[in-house]
Order: C-alpha cells, then structure tokens, then sequence
C-alpha cells in the first residue's frame, strides 16, 4: 500500500490584513489577513521548515525529495539538493525540483507516488513552498499569500492511501510570470475562469470518476483547488459536491492562496480532520489539472501534529503596509552607511557546508565539551582531532544574553541578536527572528529555524536563526 | 619568565589633534605625530634604527610608513593587533631595545577613519578574519551592539534595574566628557549632563550614541632606548614596567563557560602586567589609567576586570566618584575614547601619551597628584576572545 505516511506544515508568522492593503491603495478590501513570509524567508527556507516539522513525526527516513514550487530563489541550481543538505539527509538521496506550474505541487506527489509503486524509492517528501507576489492595487496582492507543506509518500504507516490518479494537461495562459517580473500576470478573469479553471477541472474529476467508477457521494471529503472561494463554491455545486459536508475550505481569511502549496495545505487540514475508512477526492489545477483519490487508514488515528498546526496558525505577528513593500523590496531605499560585508565564498561555504547549512558542531570524546563551529583542538581540554560531529540545529536552547541592535546593515533594523546556551550542551550566537525586540528575555526558549541571511552580491545566502519556542 | 620591567625607556613622544580631520592624510599624520616625538626626545629621524607602524585599516605594510618619513632604508615593520594595535606596535619597538637589536627605536600608530564615507568601523568580526574569502554567515552585530551583550548579561546577573543600570553608564560618558573638556587635543571637548546621555538615540540598548566612542582621524608615535641611555636625552625619561598581552581563543562562544559580565582578556592581561611591575594593589599603587571605553558598559566591567572594584559592584565606586581625577584613581584623565574617539592604531599611542605626559607632570589642569605609575588598556577584537594589552610605566627605576 502505497500512500501519504507524514506531513510537515509551515505558515510564517506575518499576517498582513487585507484592510491594511486596502488602506494603502484606497481599494476594497477582500477581508481577513494573508500569511507573509518575512524579510528572511523564501519558499527555500519555508520548505525546509515544514521538511523539518514532517520529519519530527516520521518514523522512516526519506530516501528522496522533491521540492515544487513556482518562485525557486534560482534561474538555475536545484532547491532540492540544498533543503536535503539543510534537513541533514544523506548523499544518496534522489532530489528532484518541480518547477513554474501552480500544479507542481500535486505532479511532484504523483512522481513520488510512482516512485514508491515502482520500488525506486522508499520514502519520498515532497515539499511544496511558494512565497507569489501580486503587483501593487492587483487583487493577486491580496488574494496570495505565503507557505510551505511537506507530505511524505511511502509504503509503510501510510494515513491515507492513493487509490487512483487521473490527469489533463491544458494549454491556456490563465497565469504565467515572465523572467524579469516578480508579479504574477494573467489575463480577463471570466476568460480564465471559464476555459481555463472550470474546464479543466470538471475534465479532470468527471475523468478520475469515470475511470475508478465512482459517484460523488463516494466520498467523504473533496479537496478542490480554488482561485477563490466563489468560484470554488460555483465549480464544486456544478460538480455534484455538497458544499456544507464535503468540501474542504480554502484557507483564504488566515493563509491566502499559496501557490504550489495551496493545495497540499487543504490536504493536511482534512487529513487532521479524517476518520479511518474516509475517501478522499483531491483536484489540482494549473496547466491542466491532477485528480488524486485517496482512502484514510487507521493510522489517522494516531495521527501526530495537530495541536502544533493549531499553534502555528496562531501565532501570529500583524505586519503594515510599509513593512511588506521592505520586506520585498518594492520600495528603492537608501542602504545603511555602515561597512560592506563581502559576498560569500563558494569554496568557504563547500567547505563548511555540514557545520553552515545543517549546523553541525562537534563534541568531544575526551572532555564532553560540545562546540560551535567544530575544531580540530578542543576548547575546553586541547585534545586534538578528537571529536564525534554533533548537530545542533534540532537542538532546544535558552537567551542567554542578546542584543536589539538599531546599526547593523540589516533590511530590517532593529535586528536581534542572541547568544543561545543549547540543552546539551553548545553555544552560539546568532540573530533571532519571529520576534519582535520588546519581546527578548533573557532565559527565553528558543528553537534554530532555516533562514536568509542577507548579503549583496548575487549569491542567496542561508544559515540558521532562533526563534521563540511556545 | 623574562621580563621587561625597566629595562627601556620613553624618551620621547607625539599625539596629533584627533578629530575629524578632513585637510590631513595618513601620511599629514604619521608626519606630525612623529616630528613631535622626535622633538620631545630631541633626537632627529636618521637616529632612528628601527620603526614600526600600528595600523588596522590605513595601511598594509611598511611602506606606508618609510616613504612619508623618508627613513633611510632601516628595518621597518607594520603591525596589526585590532584595537590593541597602537600599544603593539610600542611593545614591538620596545622588546627590539630590550633585546639589544637597536637602541633608538619608533613606535607609531596612526587610523584615517573619516575618508570611508561610513559612519563606524568594520564589525570586529571581519577584522582579524582572512579577507580573501568567507561563508558569508559571521554574525553581522554591530560594535556597541556586542557590547550591549555585556551590559544586558550585567544588568541581570548583578539585578540592576535597566534604567538605573543606563544612569549609571551614562556616569561614565559625563566623567570622560569633563576630563577631555580640559583636553584642546580631543575630538570633543564638550561637557555632558546625565540627562543628555539618556536621552541621546539608542543604538542597542542600553547604549545610546553618547555611550558610544566617536569615529575619528588620529595618530601618536613614541621614541624608546635603553633605559641606561635615556637620561643623555632628557631629565624625566619615563619606564616600561611591562607591557601585557592576552590573546583569546574565541572559547567563550564555543561552550557554555562564559558569563558575558566580565572579558577574560582584559583580567589575563592585568594579572600578568601586575605580576611583572610588581604591582599587589593596583588600586592604590596606581597614579592613573587610560582604559578602552569604546562604550560606557566595558568601561565598568574594565573597573571589574582590572581588579579595581569588587566583581558586580562597579556601581558603588562609579557612584563615589573612584574614577574621577579628583578621585582614588583617575581613569581616562584625557577624556578617553569617548572624547577621542578611537583611531585604532593610534588609541593604544594616545593613551601612552597621556599616561607619559601625566607621569611627567606635564598636564595641566587635568594634573594628577604625584604620579609614579600608570596604566593603559585595550581591548581589540570581540568580548568573547579578543587581543587585551596592559602598559604599566613609571617615572622612577625600581631599586628594589
């Protein structure tokens, strides 16, 4: 039985409300808020994210990962291979991105379930992360919105297994973003709507149907990919849904849309919400549209995680306007007169990749002393070449002292910077982020979390940062 | 162990006019600081045998320092040690002497901070790391905002409420402040109120600008020889009683050991420079110090550090005017980094040269009372492993 085995959710912890948008433009407003990935996030770091919170629950380690999304930092450079770095698998694993379609989420599902079927692969996370930006006054600006989902497909433990797949491709510029423009574009929405996400979808679920001989009321719960809420209300009554009992809300008041992840963010809510023997339908849509058909083991029972989704959805930190257009760097502003840092060392990074991208330190098997970045001479007992790696990025630590620091030439000023003690043993320092400066205590628990640092130069940097632990 | 102590003398020394010097170049610099020391020890350039050249940024060999002065061809060395670099380079000349290579040797120390466009200096953690390539993931803090780490671990070890813990610092700036308005060679030269130091911007807190050293232009060179040849050049030769440096290993980042209220460094450094002069209690025996008050919170530790004040209880003797010029011991008696602001290379020279001129009784209104031993102190690099130097001399030979 080949299926869903874990999933890993990530949301940021910047809402931006739609009125707050309004208010800029002096437009009405869609209403409730959109997720937004901070200064230091993009859907590489939100991927590792919601990686890493699968992983917590996972009792088998992946031997592939494949990331979709439709805003990869690079033209060129697979993401894959750095989340795999970052989440500490090993070398032998197969990594594959699955780019440019708003589907890239479910078609990455469907190569890792093949994969699975085929024996290639026995455990396969398929991360999908998308940070999409509407240009200023669009409706996109409002409708999108930020996140990252990670499901695991393997044979064992599965929650829910994949009964049935049916695909269409469709060729229809519904939306599409050329090199150079970081706003999504589309074209007449009652043109797109009609020939492009109607069309597509009733082909695909009428097709998956027909093909499984189902009905409807087969099942218990329809995840259907949505635009917007009307319109995924208009598709599924003309499907043959029942709106009040099977079909999946979007999460459009606290998320937004969220691209290649919107779809798989509607799978791991109704899988929290699943009963053992449930059928599921799910519906993508991009470029044509995916049919998936899934059915609820009793495994969902035991189900692990959804209290920290709760959590996570509540934690929020309400971001303005002014803030957003900084933040994603729509607005020219003057960089601060301080010192230029240099760009990074490819050779340095290669080098230090183990102790930079998965944090690991070492530990001494003379005197026990863990440290940060790993030495060849022990800090504490001078033993040489002596030491066993230790990684610290799952580590829990506390505050020990930290600094609110209003110079240092960071997007966001005042930037935090904290020295962290790690249960365990380890110290480092490092900046605090999901944290607002009037927050900081000494003593406060924190967790390392994958993020941006900024540099100049053309090289996206990476490292990791504390955050709050609730 | 060998040691040092009395074994070499200052014959001879010059400070420019630090500031923000925009009509004067490195080299106007070395020029006139040099000259003055010369002149001071009345001895000319082609006396010279040896030189040496502190400088972090201004620089990168010696031949930035033998073509302005045109020296003759002579052995002549640049030295970088971060913030400690002024005094390294004295420490260099000074062994030379000590070693029987030369007998008339020059120290200088110069930094031209004002020509970058910036405000500030590079982040100590780029200092001192290879330039030719990084990760590009060394922390990004600003200077105060390090020392900041300080004073936040500080306030809550020791249970000092926040804004009594900022009046406190701000204590410190207004003392440096009313030493160096007596000072025409300060960059500033303006009193403080408490009031105003509190309410200056903050630049992470509880530093605010006015706990902050300024950015400045500046250089200070020494002329030293053997200590049995210094009286042929003047009456009041000043001694080198030791000249201490303790270098870290960065270890206090790397575990869990260190308890950010105190810099090892610093502590190392004046043990073994105690140690050498033959100094029990340095807070009696010493005349005056000039400490690297980079920012008011290491200025209190340094009180801590040095063994002048009991561990977490600086507030009582900034309280009681300890550090002031009328007080116990007088520190930072020319105004300090605070007023000079701090030229790097040159920091570790200038206080030398208060500490000489002070030693000679040459001050002025800022004149302490019978001298006989000073001390200075940096502190280059970070909190958690950095370069410290302690200088301790004295107007007398030690005929014990």
């Amino acid at each position: 039985m080949v299926g869903i085995t874990s999933f890993g959710f990530y949301v940021p912890v910047y809402r931006l409300k739609r009125d707050e948008i309004s208010r800029a433009w002096k437009m009405k407003s869609l209403g409730g808020e959109r997720a937004v990935a901070g200064h230091d996030e993009d859907s590489l770091t939100m991927a590792v994210n919601a990686t890493l919170d699968g992983m917590k629950v996972s009792q088998k380690q992946a031997d592939g990962l494949f990331f979709a999304s439709t805003t990869s930092p690079y033209k060129e450079k697979q993401v894959a291979a750095m989340i795999a770095a970052a989440v500490d698998l090993p070398e032998n694993t197969r990594t594959a991105d699955f780019m440019d379609s708003v589907r890239s989420g479910t078609i990455a599902l469907n190569s890792a379930i093949d994969a699975v079927k085929s024996g290639s692969s026995e455990s396969v996370i398929v991360a999908a992360s998308d940070s999409r930006m509407g240009a200023g006054k669009s409706q996109f600006e409002q409708l999108f919105g930020d996140g990252a989902v990670a499901l695991t497909i393997g044979s064992s433990e599965v929650i829910a297994s994949i009964e049935g797949s049916y695909s269409v491709y469709s060729e229809l510029y519904d939306t599409w973003r050329l090199e150079g423009n970081p706003f999504v574009q589309s074209w007449e929405e009652r043109f797109i709507l009609t020939e492009g996400y109607v069309n597509s979808m009733q082909k695909v679920v009428s097709g998956v149907l027909e093909k499984y001989k189902l009905t409807p009321k087969a099942f218990a719960k329809v995840i259907l990919y949505g635009p917007d809420g009307r319109s995924q209300a208009n598709l599924a009554r003309r499907l043959g849904f029942d709106l009040q009992t099977q079909v999946e809300d979007l999460p459009f008041q606290s998320i937004g849309h969220a691209g290649t992840a919107a779809l798989p963010t509607m799978i791991v809510s109704a899988l929290c919400n699943a009963r053992d023997g449930d059928k599921i339908l799910v519906a993508n849509y991009g470029d044509g549209g995916d049919a998936l058909i899934l059915q609820v083991t009793k495994n969902v029972e035991k189900l692990q995680g959804k209290e920290k989704i709760k959590e996570r959805l509540a934690r929020k930190i309400y971001i303005d306007y002014e803030r957003y257009l900084n933040w994603r760097d729509l607005v020219p502003s003057e960089e601060a007169r301080r010192p230029e840092f240099r760009p990074p060392s490819i050779t340095c990074l290669w080098r230090e990749r183990k102790s930079v991208l998965a944090l690991y330190g070492n530990k001494c098997n003379q005197c026990g002393t863990v440290q940060y970045p790993p030495q060849r001479i022990c800090a504490k007992c001078q033993g040489k070449d002596d030491f066993e790696a230790y990684k610290l990025s799952n580590k829990e630590g506390k505050i020990f002292t930290y600094a609110i620091d209003s110079l240092t030439a960071s997007r966001e000023v005042p930037a935090i910077f904290g020295v962290v003690d790690f249960e365990g043993g380890g110290r480092v320092m490092c900046e605090v982020t999901e944290c607002e400066p009037s927050q900081m205590k000494i003593g406060m628990p924190v967790e390392m979390c994958f993020r941006k640092v900024s540099r100049k130069g053309t090289i996206p940097n990476y490292f990791w940062k504390a955050r709050p632990r609730s | 162990m060998g040691t040092i102590k009395d074994k070499v003398a200052i014959i001879g020394m010059g400070c420019t006019k630090f500031g923000e010097l925009w009509d004067k170049s490195v080299n106007d610099l070395i020029i006139d600081a040099t000259f003055e020391a010369c002149e001071d020890a009345g001895v000319e350039l082609k006396d010279v045998e040896a030189a040496w050249l502190g400088t972090v940024f201004s620089g990168h060999t010696a031949l930035s320092l033998s073509p302005p002065l045109k020296l003759q061809y002579i052995p002549v060395t640049r030295v970088e040690n971060m913030c400690a670099t002024g005094t390294e380079a004295l420490r260099a000349a000074a062994y030379a002497v000590a070693a029987g290579a030369c007998d008339i040797a020059l120290a200088v120390g110069v930094e031209k901070l004002k020509d970058t466009g910036w405000t500030g200096v590079q982040p100590t953690n780029v200092v001192g790391r290879s330039t030719m390539g990084t990760t590009g993931t060394e922390m990004e803090l600003s200077p105060p905002a390090m020392f900041s780490l300080l004073a936040m671990r500080y306030f809550h070890q020791y249970q000092l409420d926040p804004e009594e813990g900022k009046r406190l610092l701000a204590e410190i700036a207004v003392k440096n402040h009313r030493h160096g308005s007596l000072n025409p060679r300060a960059h500033f030269q303006n009193e403080l109120t408490v009031e105003q130091v509190l309410k200056a911007p903050i630049v992470a807190w509880p530093l605010g600008v006015l706990d902050c050293c300024g950015v400045s232009d500046g250089a200070a060179a020494a002329i030293v020889t053997r200590s049995d040849l210094a009286r042929k050049f003047r009456d009041d030769p000043i001694y080198i009683k030791s000249l201490a440096v303790s270098v870290g290993s960065r270890l206090d980042l790397m575990t869990q050991d260190y308890d950010f209220v105190h810099v090892e460094e610093n502590l190392r450094a004046a043990q073994m420079a105690y140690a050498e002069a033959g100094i029990k209690n340095p807070r009696s025996e010493l005349s005056l110090a000039e400490v690297h008050d980079c920012f008011t919170v290491h200025e209190m530790v340094i009180y801590e550090d040095l063994g002048w004040s009991k561990r977490g209880r600086a507030k009582e003797d900034i309280e009681n005017g300890t550090f002031t010029l009328k007080g116990e011991l007088p520190v930072n008696t020319d105004g300090g980094l605070k007023c000079f602001g701090h030229p790097l290379g040159a920091s570790g020279l200038r206080m030398q040269y208060e500490v000489y001129k002070q030693l000679q009784e040459k001050s002025g209104p800022r004149q302490v009372k019978n001298p006989r031993l000073g001390l200075t102190h940096n502190l280059g690099g970070n909190i958690w492993g950095g370069v410290a130097c302690v200088s301790i001399t004295g107007n007398e030979i030690d005929r014990k």
